[in-house]
C-alpha cells in the first residue's frame, strides 16, 4: 500500500488521475480507517488531503462561506460565524459519531461517503449547498442534492476531489434546522433525518423554503413541494400538516436492521414539522 | 470463635465500608494486563475461519494451500480434535461449537484455524483455505424451529425429559416441568384470567473485553496458558480433558477480565489455541474480534412465553401457568429449564405449572447471561401481574405485596423457602418516594420484581502471614466485580487488621485447590466463606504461637481486635501481642502462618428485588427515554456497599438496554446483522439516568458474615419494569422485547386504528 500526501489540489488531482488499483482520499479517516480495520477494503493507495493548504479552513467569502474539504466537523462547530449564519448545518455536523470522531471527520468526507443516513448531506441540501470539484479537466460547482448517485456511489469522475463545500450568504430573518432520528441519544446513525431552511419575509411571512430528507431514499433527497406549500403564509398547522404528508409521500424507504419502512415514513413528517418549527422560530419567527 | 461460628447480631469494623479497590489505580492507567495484553517468547498469531452460512454440511476442506504459506506454522480443523474416549455429551458439544465437524450450524461457526508469525500471514492463509459446503434449510426463530416442516437441526435430537421417550427427532432438545397443586381448579376459582404471548430477543452481554488466550503447549505434555476466564480452574479441567492432558500439568492463569456476566463461563476458543500450540510447537495468542464475539461466543437465548394466570376479585392469585420456549443455538442446553423454575419464584401460589422447552435453531450456542433465562421469564409474568391488577383496579404493588412468597412458602421450583427479602423489597419500595413521584406528560411508571437463585459450591483460599504482620490472602474466584476489595475488608475484619494491611491475589491453577466460577452470584458469597475459614484457622496457630511465646496454656490465649490476648492467671503479665509481634517471632516458633481453607458452600440464599422505572414515550415517534429507576434489592450483607450498588446499577442497565435496543438480527439468508457496537445498541451513558439504589441486609442464615450474592439479581426485573412503564405511558400493552421505537409506534398506531 502506498500512502500519498500532496500539498497542492492540483498535484492530488494528478495522483488520484494516474493511480492505480484501488485508490481512497483520505481526510479524516472516520470511514475509511472503519472499513480498512474491518478488512472490508484493500487499498493499493491512500492520498492524504489534510495537507493541502485551502482545504484546511473555513473562509467567509463575498458570496458566504467557503468549507475546505479537510475542515473538521469540530472546526465548524467552533467557527461562531458559521454557527449563526448555518445553524442547522453544523448541527448536523456536530452529530456526527462521538468528541472524537468530531475531531477528525469532514463534511466533504460525509458527502463523498454518500451513505444516505449522512447526518451534514440533508442539511447541506436544504443550505442549497453546493461541491466545489475539481478533475483533470477543470473546476466543476455540483449542488449538493445532485452529488451523491445511489448508495456508496457519487457523481465523481476519475481524477475528480472535492475541494470544497460552498454554502450561500445569508440575511437577517434566515435559519435552519436539522433532527435526526436515532434509537439512543448519540454516536448513532439516523434512521431518519429531516433538514428544514427558511427565508422569512415581514410579519413572519415565509418566502423561500428547502427541505431535505435523510435516510428515506438511496440518497438524501430535496422535497421540491415544501416549497409551494410553506411559501407565502406564516407556518400554521395546516401547512405543516400538509409538510408531513408531502414528506412522508416522498419516502422510498426500506426496511432493515435500523428501521422499517412504515417507521421511517411516518417519522419523515413528524422530524420535517419539528425542524419546521425550529427554523421559523430561529429565523425570528413566532409560532 | 469456632471456625464456623455463624453470624449473630455482629457489629461490623471493615465490613460494610467503601475504600478504594486495590486494582483500581492499575486498572484506570492501562497497567493492569487483560487477556491480550501477554505475551510469550516466539508466540504466534492465531487466526479462525468461519462459517458464511446460517446453515450448511462441510464436504470438504483443502488446508494445503495455506499450510504452503510462507509464515504458517499450523492449521487446525475439527479432524485435529481427538474426540475418542470422551463421553460427556456436553464436552463434546463445546468441542464441535470450538470447530465445526460435520456441519457448521450457525452464521459464524468455526471451520478451521491457522497460527502464522504475524496477523497478516494468517489472514492471508484463511483466504487460501477452501471449504466445500453444501447449504441446508436453516432456522432461527424460536417459534418457526418447533413448527411442523421446520429444517432438522440434529437428527439425533430426541427430545430429554419426555416419558417414554420420542423416537421421532425434533428441534426441541429439552423438556422440564415444574410446580404443585392443580391448575385447572385453580383458574376456575378466578374471577379474571388473562393468557398471553410474550417474545424477547436474542442478547449478548456485550463485555467490552473480547476473548482472548496466549496458550502454550511443550513437547513434554506440560502446558501453560493466559486467558480471559471467568473460570481458570474450571477451563483448565476442561482443556485439559479435550486435549488429553492431565490437569495438573496445564497450568491456566487468568488475566484481568473487562467483563463477562456469564459469557465467560464457556469455552469458545482456548481449545484450539492450544491445539494451534501444540501442532506448532510454539506459543499461540487467538483473540476475538468484536464481530467474532457476536457471532460465535455465547449470547442469551431468544423466547417465546406464554403465560395464563387467574386472579380473584380482591387480588388473590388462585393459578399460575408458563410454557417458555427457549432458544438454546444448534446444542442442547438446560436454559428453559432456569426460566421455568424463577418465573413464578416471587409468588406464594397454591396452583402453578411451568413447561420448559429448549429449543435448536441456527444461532450460536448460547451461555449464560446474568440471572440466565430469569430476566424473559418476568418479563412475561411480571407484565401480566401489573395487567391483572389493571383489571381488578387494584394497584400492582399491593397486588404483588399480597401474593409475595415469605418464608415458609413452598417456591413455584420446589423448595420451602427461609427468611427471603420478596416481601421488604416491596413494602421498601411502597415506601419510597419514588412511587409517589409526579409524573410529566407522556410518562409512565413501572414496577417489576425479580428473583435469582445465587450458587455456593467449590472455593479454596490460603491466608499466609508474612514476616512483618501484613496478609495475603490468595484466592480462586476471579475479580470481575470488586471481588479483592470485598476479600481484603473480610479478612480485614476476621484478623482485625487495617484493610490496607491486606493484599488479596488471585491464583492460578497451580497455586490452590479446584476453585468454580465467579458465576452464579457466587464470587464473594462463596470465596469469603474460605477466606474467614482461613483467617480463623491462622488466628488457632497464631494463638498457638502466643501461648508458646508466652509460655501458658492454649486456653488462656484469646483473640480480640488483631492481638492475642493472655487470660487466666498469667493474663496481667503478658501485654496483647499484635499479629507482627507473633510473625516476628514465627522463625522460632513454628515457622511461617498460615491458613488453608477448602470449602463446597452451601446455603447461597436466594435473593430478591424489586425495581421502579419512569419512562417517557414520544407518542410521534416512539422514542423512550428513561426518566428515573430505582432499585431495591437484599443484598444479605454488603460486604463493600459501593460494589453492591455497582451491581445494582450494572444489572439495571444492561436490563434496560435489552428492553429497549438489543437485539440479534438476523437478515432472511440466516446471517447476522448486526454483529457490532454500532447497530448491536447498548446504552451510552447519556442513555441513562443516575439509577438509585436501596440495599436491603436480610443476613442469610449460611454466612458467618450473612452475605448473599449480589451479582446477578439486578438484571431480571428491568425489562418487565420498563414494560409496564411504557405501557402504562402509552396505554397500550407492550409484549415483544426489545421495544424499539419502530415496534412502540407500530403498536400506538394499531391501537388508534382499532380504536
Amino acid at each position: 500500500m502506498q500512502y500519498l500526501a500532496p500539498e497542492k489540489t492540483a498535484d492530488a488531482v494528478k495522483l488520484l488521475a494516474k493511480s492505480k488499483g484501488q485508490v481512497h482520499l483520505l481526510a479524516g479517516g472516520s470511514d475509511l480507517l472503519v472499513r480498512m480495520k474491518g478488512g472490508y477494503i484493500e487499498p493499493d493507495v491512500i492520498i492524504d488531503i489534510k495537507r493541502i493548504k485551502p482545504m484546511q479552513d473555513i473562509k467567509k467569502t463575498a458570496t458566504g462561506f467557503n468549507i475546505g474539504a479537510a475542515v473538521s466537523c469540530a472546526q465548524m462547530g467552533d467557527h461562531k460565524a458559521l454557527r449563526r449564519a448555518w445553524p442547522g448545518v453544523v448541527e448536523a455536523a456536530n452529530l456526527i459519531g462521538s468528541d472524537q470522531i468530531q475531531g477528525r471527520c469532514t463534511v466533504a468526507g460525509n458527502l463523498c461517503n454518500a451513505s444516505p443516513a449522512a447526518d451534514s448531506v440533508p442539511a447541506l441540501i436544504a443550505a442549497k449547498a453546493v461541491a466545489i470539484v475539481k478533475g483533470p479537466k477543470g473546476t466543476r460547482r455540483v449542488p449538493v442534492e445532485n452529488f451523491a448517485t445511489a448508495p456508496g456511489k457519487t457523481c465523481l469522475k476519475k481524477g475528480e476531489i472535492v475541494e470544497s463545500i460552498q454554502l450561500p450568504k445569508r440575511a437577517a430573518k434566515m435559519a435552519d434546522a436539522y433532527l435526526r432520528f436515532i434509537p439512543r441519544t448519540e454516536m448513532d446513525i439516523a434512521v431518519v433525518s429531516a433538514a428544514v431552511n427558511l427565508t422569512l419575509g415581514p410579519r413572519g411571512v415565509i418566502t423561500a423554503a428547502r427541505v431535505a430528507l435523510g435516510a428515506v431514499a438511496p440518497t438524501a433527497i430535496l422535497i421540491p413541494e415544501a416549497n409551494k406549500i410553506l411559501k407565502g403564509d406564516k407556518l400554521t398547522e395546516e401547512s405543516l400538516e400538509s409538510l408531513a404528508e408531502v414528506c412522508s409521500a416522498a419516502c422510498k424507504p426500506i426496511n432493515d436492521k435500523r428501521g422499517t419502512i412504515d417507521f421511517r415514513t411516518h417519522v419523515a413528517g413528524v422530524l420535517a414539522t419539528r425542524a419546521a418549527r425550529l427554523a421559523y422560530t430561529r429565523a425570528g419567527g413566532k409560532l | 470463635m469456632g471456625i464456623d461460628t455463624p453470624m449473630k447480631d455482629r457489629v461490623f469494623k471493615s465490613v460494610g465500608t467503601r475504600p478504594t479497590r486495590p486494582d483500581g489505580i492499575d486498572k484506570v492507567t492501562g497497567r493492569a494486563r487483560y487477556g491480550a495484553d501477554f505475551n510469550m517468547p516466539g508466540q504466534l498469531h492465531g487466526s479462525i475461519l468461519r462459517s458464511p452460512h446460517a446453515h450448511a454440511s462441510i464436504k470438504s476442506i483443502d488446508t494445503t494451500k495455506a499450510e504452503k504459506l510462507k509464515g504458517v506454522k499450523a492449521v487446525v480443523t475439527s479432524k485435529d480434535f481427538k474426540t475418542k474416549g470422551i463421553t460427556d455429551p456436553d464436552l463434546l458439544d463445546i468441542i464441535d461449537n470450538c470447530m465445526a465437524s460435520k456441519t457448521a450450524y450457525y452464521d459464524g461457526h468455526a471451520v478451521a484455524a491457522v497460527a502464522a508469525v504475524d496477523a497478516k500471514t494468517a489472514r492471508a492463509a484463511l483466504k487460501l483455505i477452501k471449504v466445500v459446503y453444501k447449504k441446508l434449510k436453516h432456522v432461527t426463530d424460536v417459534d418457526e424451529a418447533m413448527s411442523p416442516g421446520a429444517p432438522l437441526i440434529n437428527k439425533k435430537c430426541f427430545t430429554q425429559g419426555v416419558e417414554p421417550a420420542p423416537t421421532k427427532a425434533s428441534n426441541i432438545a429439552v423438556r422440564s416441568e415444574f410446580g404443585h397443586g392443580n391448575v385447572s381448579e385453580g383458574f376456575q376459582q378466578a374471577d379474571i384470567v388473562i393468557k398471553r404471548t410474550y417474545k424477547t430477543g436474542q442478547s449478548h452481554q456485550g463485555y467490552i473485553e473480547p476473548h482472548a488466550c496466549v496458550a502454550s503447549i511443550s513437547p513434554d505434555g506440560s502446558g501453560e496458558m493466559w486467558v480471559c476466564t471467568q473460570g481458570h480452574f474450571v477451563f483448565r479441567q476442561q482443556c485439559a480433558e479435550i486435549l488429553g492432558l492431565d490437569a495438573a500439568k496445564l497450568r491456566v492463569t487468568s488475566s484481568e477480565i473487562g467483563g463477562g456476566f456469564g459469557g465467560k463461563t464457556h469455552l469458545w476458543l482456548e481449545p484450539v489455541a492450544l491445539l494451534l500450540s501444540r501442532k506448532a510447537n510454539r506459543p499461540v495468542k487467538l483473540v476475538m474480534s468484536r464481530e467474532d464475539v457476536f457471532r460465535a461466543s455465547g449470547p442469551t437465548s431468544t423466547t417465546s412465553i406464554d403465560v395464563k394466570m387467574g386472579v380473584t376479585k380482591d387480588g388473590v392469585i388462585t393459578a399460575a401457568e408458563a410454557e417458555l420456549r427457549y432458544a438454546s443455538g444448534p446444542y442442547a442446553g438446560a436454559w428453559a429449564s432456569y426460566g421455568a423454575m424463577t418465573s413464578f419464584a416471587c409468588y406464594d401460589l397454591k396452583n402453578v405449572k411451568t413447561v420448559g422447552l429448549d429449543i435448536l435453531v441456527n444461532r450460536p450456542k448460547t451461555t449464560a447471561y446474568r440471572a440466565p433465562s430469569a430476566p424473559m421469564a418476568a418479563f412475561a409474568v411480571e407484565s401480566m401481574i401489573d395487567e391483572l391488577a389493571d383489571r381488578i383496579d387494584m394497584d400492582a404493588i399491593d397486588l404483588r405485596i399480597k401474593n409475595a412468597a415469605k418464608e415458609g412458602t413452598r417456591s413455584s421450583y420446589g423448595p420451602v423457602y427461609g427468611p427471603i427479602g420478596i416481601g421488604a423489597t416491596l413494602d421498601a419500595a411502597k415506601k419510597h418516594p419514588h412511587m409517589k413521584a409526579p409524573l410529566g406528560p407522556n410518562q409512565g411508571r413501572g414496577m417489576a420484581c425479580g428473583f435469582w437463585f445465587n450458587f455456593g459450591g467449590q472455593s479454596c483460599t490460603d491466608l499466609n502471614i508474612s514476616p512483618d504482620g501484613t496478609a495475603t490472602l490468595t484466592f480462586g474466584t476471579i475479580d470481575v466485580g470488586g471481588a479483592r476489595a470485598s476479600m481484603s475488608l473480610v479478612v480485614a475484619e476476621e484478623l482485625g487488621i487495617p484493610y490496607d494491611k491486606v493484599k488479596a491475589v488471585i491464583a492460578d491453577t497451580g497455586s490452590l485447590g479446584h476453585n468454580e466460577m465467579t458465576d452464579g452470584s457466587r464470587g464473594t458469597f462463596a470465596s469469603s466463606m474460605s477466606a474467614i475459614r482461613s483467617c480463623r484457622l491462622a488466628i488457632d496457630d497464631m494463638r498457638q504461637r502466643a501461648a508458646t511465646m508466652w509460655d501458658i496454656d492454649l486456653d488462656d490465649v484469646t483473640w480480640e481486635n488483631g492481638h492475642a490476648h493472655a487470660g487466666g492467671s498469667s493474663g496481667s503479665n503478658h501485654a496483647p501481642l499484635s499479629i507482627a509481634d507473633i510473625a516476628a517471632r514465627a522463625h522460632k516458633t513454628g515457622g511461617p502462618i498460615a491458613g488453608h481453607a477448602q470449602i463446597v458452600a452451601d446455603g447461597a440464599g436466594v435473593s430478591f428485588a424489586t425495581h421502579i422505572c419512569d419512562i417517557e414515550v414520544d407518542p410521534d415517534t416512539g422514542q423512550t427515554r428513561v426518566v428515573r429507576y430505582t432499585v431495591i434489592q437484599d443484598a444479605g450483607k454488603a460486604v463493600h456497599p459501593t460494589y453492591v450498588e455497582g451491581q445494582f446499577q450494572g444489572g439495571a442497565a444492561q436490563g434496560i438496554g435489552w428492553a429497549l435496543n438489543e437485539e440479534y438480527i438476523y437478515g432472511k439468508d440466516g446471517r447476522l446483522e448486526n454483529p457490532g457496537f454500532l447497530d448491536y445498541r447498548i446504552p451510552v451513558c447519556s442513555d441513562l439516568p443516575m439509577i438509585d439504589t436501596q440495599i436491603l441486609e436480610i443476613p442469610n442464615p449460611n454466612h458467618p458474615y450473612g452475605i448473599r450474592g449480589v451479582g446477578e439479581t439486578s438484571i431480571v426485573p428491568p425489562l418487565a419494569a420498563i414494560g409496564n412503564a411504557v405501557s402504562n405511558a402509552t396505554h397500550v400493552r407492550m409484549t415483544q422485547v426489545p421495544m424499539s421505537a419502530p415496534r412502540i409506534l407500530s403498536a400506538i398506531h394499531a391501537n388508534k386504528d382499532s380504536d
